[in-house]
Protein backbone atom coordinates (compact mmCIF):
# COMPACT_ATOMS: atom_id res chain seq x y z
CA UNK A 1 0.00 0.00 0.00
CA UNK A 2 1.38 3.27 -0.71
CA UNK A 3 1.77 6.32 1.68
CA UNK A 4 1.23 8.61 -1.24
CA UNK A 5 -2.16 9.39 -2.35
CA UNK A 6 -2.88 7.96 -5.97
CA UNK A 7 -4.00 10.87 -8.63
CA UNK A 8 -7.55 10.26 -8.91
CA UNK A 9 -9.42 11.81 -12.08
CA UNK A 10 -11.40 14.62 -11.77
CA UNK A 11 -14.15 14.77 -14.19
CA UNK A 12 -14.96 18.23 -15.56
CA UNK A 13 -18.55 18.95 -17.15
CA UNK A 14 -17.60 17.67 -20.68
CA UNK A 15 -16.07 14.71 -19.82
CA UNK A 16 -18.50 13.71 -16.66
CA UNK A 17 -20.82 11.24 -18.95
CA UNK A 18 -17.93 9.02 -19.86
CA UNK A 19 -17.16 8.59 -16.02
CA UNK A 20 -20.72 8.12 -15.01
CA UNK A 21 -21.43 5.84 -17.69
CA UNK A 22 -17.95 3.94 -16.62
CA UNK A 23 -18.93 3.62 -13.18
CA UNK A 24 -22.14 2.02 -13.95
CA UNK A 25 -19.50 -0.64 -16.18
CA UNK A 26 -20.40 0.98 -19.22
CA UNK A 27 -18.11 2.33 -22.07
CA UNK A 28 -19.33 5.45 -24.08
CA UNK A 29 -17.26 7.28 -26.31
CA UNK A 30 -17.98 10.56 -28.36
CA UNK A 31 -18.64 10.56 -31.68
CA UNK A 32 -19.33 13.41 -34.30
CA UNK A 33 -22.27 13.49 -35.76
CA UNK A 34 -21.17 15.48 -38.69
CA UNK A 35 -17.99 13.73 -39.83
CA UNK A 36 -18.14 10.69 -38.09
CA UNK A 37 -15.04 11.21 -35.93
CA UNK A 38 -14.99 9.17 -32.66
CA UNK A 39 -12.89 11.37 -30.12
CA UNK A 40 -10.81 10.28 -27.36
CA UNK A 41 -10.26 11.42 -24.76
CA UNK A 42 -13.73 13.32 -24.62
CA UNK A 43 -14.00 17.20 -25.36
CA UNK A 44 -16.57 19.28 -26.24
CA UNK A 45 -15.59 20.02 -29.75
CA UNK A 46 -14.25 16.87 -32.24
CA UNK A 47 -10.98 17.30 -33.30
CA UNK A 48 -11.63 16.23 -36.95
CA UNK A 49 -14.03 19.18 -37.81
CA UNK A 50 -14.22 21.17 -34.47
CA UNK A 51 -18.17 20.81 -34.67
CA UNK A 52 -19.51 20.73 -31.28
CA UNK A 53 -22.42 18.78 -31.97
CA UNK A 54 -21.16 15.07 -30.60
CA UNK A 55 -22.95 11.99 -29.46
CA UNK A 56 -22.12 9.40 -26.70
CA UNK A 57 -22.31 6.35 -28.31
CA UNK A 58 -22.15 3.31 -26.59
CA UNK A 59 -18.63 0.70 -27.59
CA UNK A 60 -18.08 -2.53 -26.01
CA UNK A 61 -14.71 -1.70 -25.15
CA UNK A 62 -13.58 -4.56 -26.98
CA UNK A 63 -10.06 -3.81 -28.43
CA UNK A 64 -6.41 -4.60 -29.32
CA UNK A 65 -2.66 -3.92 -27.28
CA UNK A 66 -1.24 -1.31 -29.78
CA UNK A 67 2.24 -1.46 -27.46
CA UNK A 68 3.05 -1.74 -23.61
CA UNK A 69 5.57 -1.93 -21.18
CA UNK A 70 6.45 -2.54 -18.04
CA UNK A 71 8.00 -0.30 -15.47
CA UNK A 72 9.67 -1.57 -13.03
CA UNK A 73 10.76 1.61 -11.50
CA UNK A 74 7.33 3.71 -10.37
CA UNK A 75 7.84 6.95 -11.31
CA UNK A 76 5.57 8.61 -9.26
CA UNK A 77 5.50 6.99 -5.48
CA UNK A 78 1.61 6.91 -5.75
CA UNK A 79 2.19 4.07 -7.69
CA UNK A 80 4.79 1.91 -6.03
CA UNK A 81 2.08 -0.65 -4.81
CA UNK A 82 1.35 -1.38 -8.35
CA UNK A 83 4.92 -1.43 -9.95
CA UNK A 84 5.91 -3.68 -12.04
CA UNK A 85 2.69 -2.34 -13.92
CA UNK A 86 1.43 -3.30 -17.21
CA UNK A 87 1.17 -0.08 -19.02
CA UNK A 88 -0.34 0.30 -22.58
CA UNK A 89 -1.70 2.21 -25.43
CA UNK A 90 -4.99 0.10 -25.98
CA UNK A 91 -6.64 0.06 -29.47
CA UNK A 92 -10.60 0.06 -29.28
CA UNK A 93 -12.41 -1.77 -32.21
CA UNK A 94 -13.51 1.92 -33.26
CA UNK A 95 -10.30 3.52 -33.62
CA UNK A 96 -9.19 5.65 -30.29
CA UNK A 97 -6.33 4.60 -28.68
CA UNK A 98 -6.41 4.92 -24.26
CA UNK A 99 -3.39 5.03 -21.60
CA UNK A 100 -4.69 2.03 -19.54
CA UNK A 101 -3.19 -0.79 -17.65
CA UNK A 102 -3.13 -4.22 -18.26
CA UNK A 103 -4.28 -6.33 -15.26
CA UNK A 104 -4.48 -10.26 -15.12
CA UNK A 105 -1.40 -10.97 -16.61
CA UNK A 106 2.17 -11.84 -15.86
CA UNK A 107 4.34 -8.51 -16.03
CA UNK A 108 6.04 -8.82 -19.10
CA UNK A 109 5.64 -6.90 -22.63
CA UNK A 110 2.21 -8.40 -23.60
CA UNK A 111 2.50 -8.37 -27.58
CA UNK A 112 1.26 -6.21 -29.98
CA UNK A 113 -2.14 -6.85 -31.38
CA UNK A 114 -3.30 -9.05 -28.45
CA UNK A 115 -7.03 -9.27 -27.95
CA UNK A 116 -8.05 -7.08 -24.34
CA UNK A 117 -11.39 -6.74 -22.95
CA UNK A 118 -11.99 -4.33 -20.60
CA UNK A 119 -11.83 -3.98 -16.47
CA UNK A 120 -13.66 -2.10 -14.81
CA UNK A 121 -11.60 -1.19 -11.59
CA UNK A 122 -14.31 0.78 -9.29
CA UNK A 123 -13.06 2.66 -6.67
CA UNK A 124 -13.91 3.95 -3.46
CA UNK A 125 -14.45 7.67 -4.77
CA UNK A 126 -16.79 6.60 -7.23
CA UNK A 127 -14.65 7.01 -10.10
CA UNK A 128 -14.38 3.31 -12.05
CA UNK A 129 -10.68 3.04 -13.65
CA UNK A 130 -10.85 1.04 -17.66
CA UNK A 131 -8.46 -1.39 -17.69
CA UNK A 132 -8.21 -4.59 -19.79
CA UNK A 133 -6.90 -7.87 -19.93
CA UNK A 134 -6.80 -10.33 -22.35
CA UNK A 135 -9.34 -12.30 -23.92
CA UNK A 136 -8.76 -15.49 -22.64
CA UNK A 137 -8.68 -18.36 -25.06
CA UNK A 138 -7.83 -21.84 -23.26
CA UNK A 139 -5.18 -22.50 -25.25
CA UNK A 140 -3.59 -18.87 -25.83
CA UNK A 141 0.12 -18.85 -23.70
CA UNK A 142 0.41 -15.51 -23.25
CA UNK A 143 -3.02 -15.06 -20.89
CA UNK A 144 -0.92 -16.65 -17.40
CA UNK A 145 -3.16 -16.89 -14.04
CA UNK A 146 -1.63 -14.10 -12.77
CA UNK A 147 -2.42 -11.71 -10.15
CA UNK A 148 -5.93 -10.63 -9.98
CA UNK A 149 -6.89 -7.20 -11.09
CA UNK A 150 -5.68 -4.45 -8.12
CA UNK A 151 -8.32 -3.29 -5.33
CA UNK A 152 -8.19 0.54 -4.98
CA UNK A 153 -6.15 1.42 -1.89
CA UNK B 1 10.80 25.03 -51.33
CA UNK B 2 10.69 28.92 -51.78
CA UNK B 3 11.01 31.26 -48.96
CA UNK B 4 12.50 30.47 -45.49
CA UNK B 5 15.71 31.55 -44.05
CA UNK B 6 18.41 32.50 -46.66
CA UNK B 7 21.36 31.88 -44.32
CA UNK B 8 21.82 35.38 -43.46
CA UNK B 9 22.09 34.91 -39.55
CA UNK B 10 24.87 33.27 -37.68
CA UNK B 11 25.94 31.52 -34.19
CA UNK B 12 28.48 33.39 -33.68
CA UNK B 13 28.76 33.03 -29.47
CA UNK B 14 28.44 30.04 -27.08
CA UNK B 15 28.40 29.00 -23.85
CA UNK B 16 28.40 26.38 -21.73
CA UNK B 17 28.16 25.62 -17.90
CA UNK B 18 30.43 21.98 -17.95
CA UNK B 19 27.27 19.76 -16.74
CA UNK B 20 27.71 18.35 -13.28
CA UNK B 21 26.14 15.18 -11.63
CA UNK B 22 25.99 16.72 -8.31
CA UNK B 23 26.45 19.98 -7.95
CA UNK B 24 28.57 21.42 -5.06
CA UNK B 25 29.11 25.32 -5.86
CA UNK B 26 26.95 27.96 -5.25
CA UNK B 27 23.41 27.98 -5.35
CA UNK B 28 22.08 31.18 -7.29
CA UNK B 29 18.78 32.43 -8.61
CA UNK B 30 18.22 31.75 -12.16
CA UNK B 31 18.19 35.19 -13.18
CA UNK B 32 21.54 35.48 -12.07
CA UNK B 33 22.35 32.42 -14.29
CA UNK B 34 21.10 34.23 -17.15
CA UNK B 35 23.14 36.97 -16.76
CA UNK B 36 26.03 35.02 -16.25
CA UNK B 37 25.63 32.66 -19.53
CA UNK B 38 24.51 35.29 -21.64
CA UNK B 39 27.99 37.43 -20.77
CA UNK B 40 29.83 34.44 -21.40
CA UNK B 41 28.37 33.66 -24.51
CA UNK B 42 28.47 37.25 -25.75
CA UNK B 43 31.70 37.50 -24.89
CA UNK B 44 32.48 34.52 -27.14
CA UNK B 45 31.13 36.63 -30.18
CA UNK B 46 33.05 39.53 -29.31
CA UNK B 47 29.78 41.83 -29.07
CA UNK B 48 29.25 44.00 -26.36
CA UNK B 49 26.31 43.76 -23.78
CA UNK B 50 24.59 47.03 -24.67
CA UNK B 51 24.18 45.75 -28.34
CA UNK B 52 21.68 43.06 -27.58
CA UNK B 53 18.14 44.00 -28.97
CA UNK B 54 17.00 40.63 -28.83
CA UNK B 55 16.68 37.51 -26.55
CA UNK B 56 14.37 34.33 -26.20
CA UNK B 57 14.09 32.41 -22.71
CA UNK B 58 12.16 29.74 -21.87
CA UNK B 59 11.13 29.52 -17.92
CA UNK B 60 12.94 31.18 -14.92
CA UNK B 61 12.67 30.22 -10.98
CA UNK B 62 11.53 33.44 -10.15
CA UNK B 63 8.35 34.61 -12.49
CA UNK B 64 5.73 31.98 -13.88
CA UNK B 65 4.60 34.86 -16.39
CA UNK B 66 6.56 38.13 -18.30
CA UNK B 67 9.51 36.18 -18.04
CA UNK B 68 11.28 38.16 -21.45
CA UNK B 69 10.35 41.20 -19.60
CA UNK B 70 11.59 40.33 -16.01
CA UNK B 71 15.28 39.28 -17.91
CA UNK B 72 14.89 42.68 -20.03
CA UNK B 73 14.94 44.47 -16.97
CA UNK B 74 17.27 42.47 -15.07
CA UNK B 75 20.25 42.91 -17.57
CA UNK B 76 19.61 46.16 -18.37
CA UNK B 77 18.38 45.29 -22.27
CA UNK B 78 16.53 47.25 -24.59
CA UNK B 79 15.17 44.41 -26.92
CA UNK B 80 12.87 45.15 -29.80
CA UNK B 81 12.38 40.64 -30.11
CA UNK B 82 11.01 38.81 -26.93
CA UNK B 83 10.14 35.39 -26.95
CA UNK B 84 9.08 32.57 -24.81
CA UNK B 85 9.52 29.10 -26.20
CA UNK B 86 8.01 25.99 -24.71
CA UNK B 87 9.12 23.12 -26.02
CA UNK B 88 10.44 20.99 -23.70
CA UNK B 89 13.82 19.82 -25.33
CA UNK B 90 13.21 21.05 -28.16
CA UNK B 91 13.13 24.31 -26.68
CA UNK B 92 16.95 25.44 -27.56
CA UNK B 93 16.63 24.25 -31.30
CA UNK B 94 13.26 26.06 -31.21
CA UNK B 95 15.10 29.59 -29.80
CA UNK B 96 17.50 28.92 -33.02
CA UNK B 97 15.93 29.31 -35.75
CA UNK B 98 13.03 31.97 -34.19
CA UNK B 99 16.05 33.90 -33.38
CA UNK B 100 17.92 33.99 -37.11
CA UNK B 101 14.11 34.64 -38.30
CA UNK B 102 13.89 37.29 -36.41
CA UNK B 103 17.17 38.68 -37.57
CA UNK B 104 16.33 37.82 -41.23
CA UNK B 105 13.15 40.06 -40.47
CA UNK B 106 15.15 43.09 -39.57
CA UNK B 107 13.00 42.89 -36.32
CA UNK B 108 16.58 43.29 -34.43
CA UNK B 109 20.68 41.92 -34.93
CA UNK B 110 21.77 40.79 -31.75
CA UNK B 111 20.02 38.22 -30.31
CA UNK B 112 20.88 36.28 -26.78
CA UNK B 113 19.03 32.90 -26.26
CA UNK B 114 19.69 30.71 -23.02
CA UNK B 115 18.76 28.10 -20.81
CA UNK B 116 20.32 27.79 -16.84
CA UNK B 117 19.99 24.94 -15.14
CA UNK B 118 21.78 24.89 -11.98
CA UNK B 119 20.41 24.35 -8.96
CA UNK B 120 18.95 27.27 -7.32
CA UNK B 121 18.68 28.29 -3.62
CA UNK B 122 16.27 26.06 -1.70
CA UNK B 123 12.35 27.61 -0.92
CA UNK B 124 10.90 28.27 2.37
CA UNK B 125 9.00 25.45 3.19
CA UNK B 126 6.31 27.94 2.85
CA UNK B 127 6.54 28.63 -0.61
CA UNK B 128 4.97 26.69 -4.26
CA UNK B 129 7.35 24.26 -5.18
CA UNK B 130 9.01 24.98 -8.57
CA UNK B 131 9.27 20.67 -8.86
CA UNK B 132 6.49 18.53 -9.71
CA UNK B 133 6.53 14.75 -8.96
CA UNK B 134 4.67 14.24 -12.24
CA UNK B 135 7.48 15.55 -14.58
CA UNK B 136 6.42 16.83 -18.03
CA UNK B 137 2.97 15.47 -17.37
CA UNK B 138 0.23 18.22 -16.05
CA UNK B 139 -1.79 17.51 -12.96
CA UNK B 140 -3.50 19.92 -13.38
CA UNK B 141 -7.47 19.82 -12.76
CA UNK B 142 -8.79 19.97 -16.27
CA UNK B 143 -5.80 18.83 -18.03
CA UNK B 144 -6.40 15.71 -20.41
CA UNK B 145 -3.02 14.10 -18.98
CA UNK B 146 -4.52 14.41 -14.64
CA UNK B 147 -7.77 12.77 -16.05
CA UNK B 148 -6.97 9.88 -18.46
CA UNK B 149 -3.33 9.63 -18.12
CA UNK B 150 -2.09 9.67 -14.57
CA UNK B 151 -4.72 8.09 -12.86
CA UNK B 152 -3.39 4.66 -14.61
CA UNK B 153 0.51 5.40 -13.75
CA UNK B 154 1.26 6.73 -16.87
CA UNK B 155 2.97 9.94 -16.43
CA UNK B 156 6.97 11.30 -17.27
CA UNK B 157 8.80 10.04 -19.81
CA UNK B 158 9.94 6.16 -19.37
CA UNK B 159 7.04 4.85 -20.06
CA UNK B 160 6.11 6.40 -23.35
CA UNK B 161 9.16 5.84 -24.62
CA UNK B 162 9.60 2.18 -24.25
CA UNK B 163 5.77 1.90 -25.18
CA UNK B 164 7.29 3.27 -28.76
CA UNK B 165 10.12 1.21 -28.45
CA UNK B 166 8.04 -1.85 -28.36
CA UNK B 167 5.50 -0.73 -30.72
CA UNK B 168 8.50 0.26 -33.18
CA UNK B 169 9.66 -3.81 -32.79
CA UNK B 170 6.55 -5.22 -33.58
CA UNK B 171 6.33 -3.19 -37.01
CA UNK B 172 10.63 -3.66 -37.95
CA UNK B 173 12.05 -5.80 -35.80
CA UNK B 174 14.29 -4.38 -32.16
CA UNK B 175 17.78 -5.49 -32.18
CA UNK B 176 18.97 -4.49 -28.43
CA UNK B 177 22.26 -5.25 -29.43
CA UNK B 178 22.13 -1.85 -31.98
CA UNK B 179 19.87 0.66 -29.60
CA UNK B 180 22.95 -0.98 -27.04
CA UNK B 181 25.44 0.40 -29.74
CA UNK B 182 24.40 3.92 -29.74
CA UNK B 183 24.85 4.60 -25.94
CA UNK B 184 28.42 2.48 -26.21
CA UNK B 185 29.39 4.67 -29.69
CA UNK B 186 28.40 7.91 -27.78
CA UNK B 187 30.27 6.87 -24.90
CA UNK B 188 33.50 6.72 -26.57
CA UNK B 189 33.08 10.41 -27.96
CA UNK B 190 31.97 11.61 -24.85
CA UNK B 191 36.04 9.70 -23.30
CA UNK B 192 37.28 12.38 -25.61
CA UNK B 193 35.26 15.03 -24.39
CA UNK B 194 36.89 16.69 -21.10
CA UNK B 195 33.09 18.62 -20.29
CA UNK B 196 31.22 15.16 -20.37
CA UNK B 197 30.08 13.92 -17.07
CA UNK B 198 30.94 10.52 -18.25
CA UNK B 199 34.47 11.32 -19.61
CA UNK B 200 36.90 8.70 -18.67
CA UNK B 201 34.02 6.03 -18.44
CA UNK B 202 34.45 4.09 -21.28
CA UNK B 203 31.15 1.45 -21.75
CA UNK B 204 30.39 -1.50 -23.84
CA UNK B 205 27.01 -2.86 -25.74
CA UNK B 206 27.58 -5.36 -22.62
CA UNK B 207 27.63 -3.24 -19.93
CA UNK B 208 24.65 -1.73 -21.37
CA UNK B 209 22.44 -4.52 -21.76
CA UNK B 210 23.79 -5.71 -18.37
CA UNK B 211 22.10 -2.49 -16.48
CA UNK B 212 19.26 -2.11 -15.12
CA UNK B 213 15.87 -2.54 -16.71
CA UNK B 214 13.80 0.45 -16.04
CA UNK B 215 10.75 -0.06 -18.68
CA UNK B 216 11.14 -3.12 -21.13
CA UNK B 217 13.20 -2.59 -23.61
CA UNK B 218 14.84 0.11 -21.82
CA UNK B 219 18.07 0.02 -19.67
CA UNK B 220 19.48 2.71 -17.73
CA UNK B 221 22.46 2.80 -19.68
CA UNK B 222 19.85 4.18 -22.55
CA UNK B 223 18.26 6.94 -20.63
CA UNK B 224 19.52 10.59 -19.91
CA UNK B 225 22.07 11.20 -16.84
CA UNK B 226 20.16 14.12 -15.09
CA UNK B 227 22.49 16.99 -13.70
CA UNK B 228 23.35 20.31 -13.37
CA UNK B 229 24.73 22.92 -16.18
CA UNK B 230 23.14 25.43 -18.27
CA UNK B 231 24.26 27.43 -22.08
CA UNK B 232 23.27 30.34 -23.97
CA UNK B 233 24.43 31.49 -27.38
CA UNK B 234 23.97 34.17 -29.43
CA UNK B 235 22.68 34.57 -32.60
CA UNK B 236 23.26 37.91 -35.19
CA UNK B 237 23.69 39.01 -38.70
CA UNK B 238 26.46 37.56 -40.50
CA UNK B 239 27.88 41.22 -41.34
CA UNK B 240 27.36 41.83 -37.47
CA UNK B 241 29.27 39.05 -36.76
CA UNK B 242 32.13 40.15 -39.37
CA UNK B 243 31.96 43.53 -37.45
CA UNK B 244 32.72 42.11 -34.19
CA UNK B 245 36.31 40.63 -35.55
CA UNK B 246 35.15 37.26 -33.62
CA UNK B 247 37.90 34.58 -34.07
CA UNK B 248 35.34 32.27 -35.23
CA UNK B 249 34.19 31.10 -38.30
CA UNK B 250 31.36 31.76 -38.70
CA UNK B 251 28.10 29.08 -38.64
CA UNK B 252 25.19 29.94 -40.79
CA UNK B 253 21.50 28.66 -39.43
CA UNK B 254 20.61 28.03 -43.18
CA UNK B 255 17.83 25.37 -42.57
CA UNK B 256 14.83 24.65 -40.14
CA UNK B 257 11.72 22.59 -39.42
CA UNK B 258 9.36 22.07 -36.79
CA UNK B 259 6.65 19.95 -36.03
CA UNK B 260 3.93 18.96 -33.65
CA UNK B 261 0.66 17.51 -32.88
CA UNK B 262 0.63 15.74 -29.58
CA UNK B 263 1.52 15.72 -25.93
CA UNK B 264 0.80 12.14 -25.25
CA UNK B 265 1.67 9.56 -27.10
CA UNK B 266 -1.01 7.37 -26.63
CA UNK B 267 -2.83 10.35 -29.04
CA UNK B 268 -0.50 10.31 -31.82
CA UNK B 269 -1.79 9.17 -35.30
CA UNK B 270 1.61 6.93 -35.68
CA UNK B 271 3.76 6.39 -32.23
CA UNK B 272 6.86 5.38 -35.15
CA UNK B 273 6.64 7.38 -37.55
CA UNK B 274 8.35 10.72 -35.76
CA UNK B 275 7.50 14.45 -35.86
CA UNK B 276 11.28 15.33 -36.88
CA UNK B 277 10.91 13.37 -40.50
CA UNK B 278 8.41 16.37 -40.93
CA UNK B 279 11.27 19.08 -39.89
CA UNK B 280 13.95 17.58 -41.32
CA UNK B 281 12.53 17.77 -44.91
CA UNK B 282 11.60 21.08 -43.95
CA UNK B 283 15.37 22.37 -42.92
CA UNK B 284 16.89 20.52 -46.13
CA UNK B 285 14.54 21.35 -48.38
CA UNK B 286 15.30 25.61 -47.03
CA UNK B 287 19.14 24.77 -47.20
CA UNK B 288 19.24 23.08 -50.15
CA UNK B 289 21.32 20.42 -48.94
CA UNK B 290 21.13 16.41 -49.03
CA UNK B 291 21.32 14.26 -46.68
CA UNK B 292 24.94 12.94 -47.44
CA UNK B 293 26.17 16.21 -47.35
CA UNK B 294 26.61 16.56 -43.67
CA UNK B 295 29.03 16.14 -42.06
CA UNK B 296 28.07 15.57 -37.79
CA UNK B 297 24.46 14.54 -37.00
CA UNK B 298 23.77 15.90 -33.47
CA UNK B 299 20.51 14.58 -32.69
CA UNK B 300 18.62 14.97 -29.40
CA UNK B 301 18.93 11.72 -27.36
CA UNK B 302 16.80 11.70 -24.30
CA UNK B 303 16.63 7.73 -25.11
CA UNK B 304 18.58 5.56 -27.29
CA UNK B 305 15.06 4.85 -28.85
CA UNK B 306 15.21 8.91 -29.82
CA UNK B 307 18.32 8.92 -31.61
CA UNK B 308 17.49 5.40 -33.94
CA UNK B 309 14.32 7.17 -34.67
CA UNK B 310 15.73 10.52 -35.47
CA UNK B 311 18.30 8.69 -37.64
CA UNK B 312 15.42 6.99 -39.55
CA UNK B 313 12.92 9.74 -39.71
CA UNK B 314 15.44 12.47 -40.83
CA UNK B 315 16.30 10.43 -43.89
CA UNK B 316 19.68 9.11 -42.96
CA UNK B 317 18.15 5.72 -44.09
CA UNK B 318 15.08 4.25 -44.92
CA UNK B 319 12.22 3.34 -42.69
CA UNK B 320 12.77 0.22 -40.29
CA UNK B 321 16.37 -0.23 -41.49
CA UNK B 322 17.46 2.29 -38.25
CA UNK B 323 19.25 -1.17 -36.84
CA UNK B 324 21.19 -2.28 -39.35
CA UNK B 325 22.23 1.45 -39.78
CA UNK B 326 23.45 1.44 -36.75
CA UNK B 327 25.06 -1.44 -36.19
CA UNK B 328 26.71 -1.24 -39.98
CA UNK B 329 28.50 2.60 -38.97
CA UNK B 330 30.59 3.56 -36.53
CA UNK B 331 29.02 6.72 -34.85
CA UNK B 332 31.76 7.82 -33.11
CA UNK B 333 33.49 11.11 -33.71
CA UNK B 334 36.46 9.10 -35.89
CA UNK B 335 33.56 6.95 -37.16
CA UNK B 336 31.89 7.26 -40.97
CA UNK B 337 29.25 8.73 -39.45
CA UNK B 338 29.84 10.79 -36.77
CA UNK B 339 26.23 10.69 -34.43
CA UNK B 340 26.66 13.30 -30.95
CA UNK B 341 30.39 13.73 -30.95
CA UNK B 342 30.37 15.48 -27.40
CA UNK B 343 29.10 12.13 -26.21
CA UNK B 344 25.35 13.06 -26.63
CA UNK B 345 22.98 14.16 -23.47
CA UNK B 346 23.84 10.04 -22.97
CA UNK B 347 27.44 10.53 -22.43
CA UNK B 348 27.84 14.61 -21.66
CA UNK B 349 24.87 15.17 -19.56
CA UNK B 350 21.41 16.57 -19.60
CA UNK B 351 21.21 19.95 -17.48
CA UNK B 352 17.60 20.62 -18.15
CA UNK B 353 16.59 22.09 -21.01
CA UNK B 354 20.72 23.17 -21.76
CA UNK B 355 20.58 19.22 -22.42
CA UNK B 356 19.33 20.22 -25.95
CA UNK B 357 22.24 23.31 -26.29
CA UNK B 358 24.98 20.44 -25.81
CA UNK B 359 23.40 19.29 -29.15
CA UNK B 360 23.51 22.40 -30.65
CA UNK B 361 26.73 23.80 -29.53
CA UNK B 362 28.41 20.96 -30.32
CA UNK B 363 27.30 21.51 -34.09
CA UNK B 364 28.94 24.94 -33.62
CA UNK B 365 31.99 23.76 -32.42
CA UNK B 366 32.46 20.86 -34.80
CA UNK B 367 31.73 23.01 -37.54
CA UNK B 368 34.13 25.87 -35.79
CA UNK B 369 36.67 23.07 -36.18
CA UNK B 370 37.27 23.49 -32.28
CA UNK B 371 36.52 20.89 -30.94
CA UNK B 372 40.46 19.04 -30.39
CA UNK B 373 40.30 15.71 -30.01
CA UNK B 374 37.00 14.79 -31.13
CA UNK B 375 37.18 17.00 -33.88
CA UNK B 376 35.25 15.56 -37.30
CA UNK B 377 37.76 16.20 -40.11
CA UNK B 378 36.68 19.17 -42.95
CA UNK B 379 33.52 19.45 -40.94
CA UNK B 380 31.34 22.15 -42.49
CA UNK B 381 27.58 20.85 -42.19
CA UNK B 382 25.91 19.72 -38.75
CA UNK B 383 22.19 18.50 -38.47
CA UNK B 384 20.96 18.99 -34.92
CA UNK B 385 17.68 18.21 -33.78
CA UNK B 386 15.63 18.71 -30.37
CA UNK B 387 13.02 16.70 -29.09
CA UNK B 388 10.31 17.91 -26.68
CA UNK B 389 7.89 15.36 -24.48
CA UNK B 390 7.61 12.00 -25.76
CA UNK B 391 8.11 12.55 -29.32
CA UNK B 392 5.88 15.18 -29.06
CA UNK B 393 7.66 18.39 -30.33
CA UNK B 394 10.77 18.43 -32.50
CA UNK B 395 12.53 21.15 -33.95
CA UNK B 396 15.54 20.92 -36.64
CA UNK B 397 18.29 23.16 -37.75
CA UNK B 398 21.03 22.72 -40.28
CA UNK B 399 24.40 24.50 -39.72
CA UNK B 400 26.97 25.64 -42.36
CA UNK B 401 30.25 26.86 -41.68
CA UNK B 402 31.02 30.24 -43.66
Amino acid sequence: MSTVDKPRPLPIEPTRPFWDALAQHRITIPRCDRCGTWVWYPRPRCPGCLSNELTWTPVTGAGTVHTSTVTRQPIHPAFADETPQVQAIVELDVGVRMTTTLVDVEPRVVEVGTAVEPVFDDGPDGITLLRFRPVRRATDPSVSAGPPSPGRR
Amino acid sequence: MTGGLRGEAVVAGVAEYAPERRYLGPRVMTLEQWGDLAAMALDDAGIPAGDVDGLVCSTVRESDMFVPATIAEYLGWRVDYAERVDLGGATPVGMVWRAAAAIELDLCEVVVCAAPARPTPSLPAHMPRAWSPFGASSAIMGSPQAEFDIPYGNLAQNGGYAMIANRYAAEFGYDPRATAKIAADQRTSACANPDAVFFDTPITIDDVLASKVVADPLHVLEIVMPCAGGAAVVVTSAERARRAGSPHRPVHVVGCGEHLAHKTPTYTPDLVRTPVGHAADRAFAMAGLARHEVDVVEPYDCYTITVLLTIEDSGFCGKGEGMAFVRDHDLTYRGDFPVNTHGGQLGFGQAGLAGGFSQLIEGVRQVRGACGGRQVADCDIAFVTGTGGIMSEQAAVLLRGG
